[in-house]
């Protein structure tokens, strides 16, 4: 009994990340297709559903969440994060200024 | 404990050993390390993806449709494989364990078909990597992702006859579980692409 209540539960998680993937997906590609706002800062608005989507996955496929369990693979994410964010600015900054000096 | 979802680890208390823990948190370190290749990957993109040398630009090759598909594709495969590491926890039937592990691999097959297919298109426009530096960044990127795709598809068919052969023995659930979490992460990756990508070329 005790199974199938958990096993509910966990059902109800992906059908809830799959629902918020779709919704997230579909109004970033609507909001391309069908151009309902002006064109500038069209791109902020689809990086946030980008990263709201992201996050979905991460809660509702990935289990991850802020409890004291879960720290390890948290911290290691968010160190991951931080190097990403690093590398990634870093590297823009550097070809973006390479580019420009060839131009 | 029987509700307890720890990252990674969607086993039943009874279902762990102590070695699991560590083994799914190097998986995890592998995939961040994955992630940080992306993520560069993307960066080059980004500085590149104005640089079209008189060829075809985003606007011309990208196309809507398909890459809507592609996306629907890959996250209801994400929910199967879901449905998969349920059937496991909760030792439904290896039939519906096998099955949905079937329909992730038939999700995934048809992802990479339609990807092919995109390929082949850009190619009859004549947009090659060696045209320029936007489209090898393009095939630096986005291929990179098809071939995660299809070496989990691969992975998939392996797992399935592992469990077809030895059962649900601790070895075969655990490798179950990190195929779970590789193809979540391709999920993660192409919702970065389609966004980044596909969406911003075409905006």
């Amino acid at each position: 009994m005790e199974d199938r209540q958990a096993f509910g539960r966990e059902l109800r998680r992906y059908v809830v990340g799959l629902v918020l993937a779709l919704v997230l997906s579909g109004a970033a590609f609507a909001l391309v297709a069908w151009h309902p706002l002006p064109p500038d800062g069209l791109l902020g608005v689809i990086a946030g559903l980008a990263l709201l989507q992201v996050v979905a996955h991460f809660r509702f496929f990935l289990h991850i969440d802020l409890k004291q369990s879960h720290r390890d693979d948290l911290q290691l994410i968010l160190f991951t994060g931080l190097i990403i964010g690093l590398m990634v600015a870093g590297s823009l900054w550097i070809i973006f200024n390479q580019n420009q000096r060839m131009m | 404990m029987n509700g307890r979802i720890h990252p990674g680890i969607n086993l039943r208390a009874g279902d762990q050993q102590p070695t699991t823990e560590g083994v799914m948190f190097g998986f995890w370190v592998f995939m961040m390390s994955d992630a940080v290749l992306f993520a560069l990957l993307f960066a080059v993109y980004a500085s590149l993806s104005g640089n079209t040398a008189d060829g075809p630009d985003a606007r011309q090759v990208f196309k809507l449709a398909p890459a809507a598909l592609e996306t629907g594709t890959l996250l209801l495969s994400s929910f199967t494989f879901g449905l998969a590491s349920l059937a496991m926890k909760y030792r439904q039937s290896m039939a519906w364990l096998q099955g949905m592990l079937a329909a992730t691999l038939g999700l995934g097959v048809i992802f990479l078909g339609l990807e092919i297919h995109d390929f082949m298109d850009m190619a009859r426009q004549g947009a090659l990597p060696q045209v320029s530096g936007f489209l090898s960044a393009f095939f630096a990127l986005v291929p990179t992702h098809f071939l995660h795709v299809a070496f989990g598809c691969v992975w998939i068919v392996v797992v399935m006859l592992q469990l077809r052969v030895f059962g649900l023995t601790h070895t075969t659930r655990t490798r179950l579980l990190r195929l779970g979490l590789f193809w979540h992460f391709l999920d993660i990756v192409w919702v970065m692409l389609f966004s980044f990508v596909f969406l911003r070329g075409l905006l």
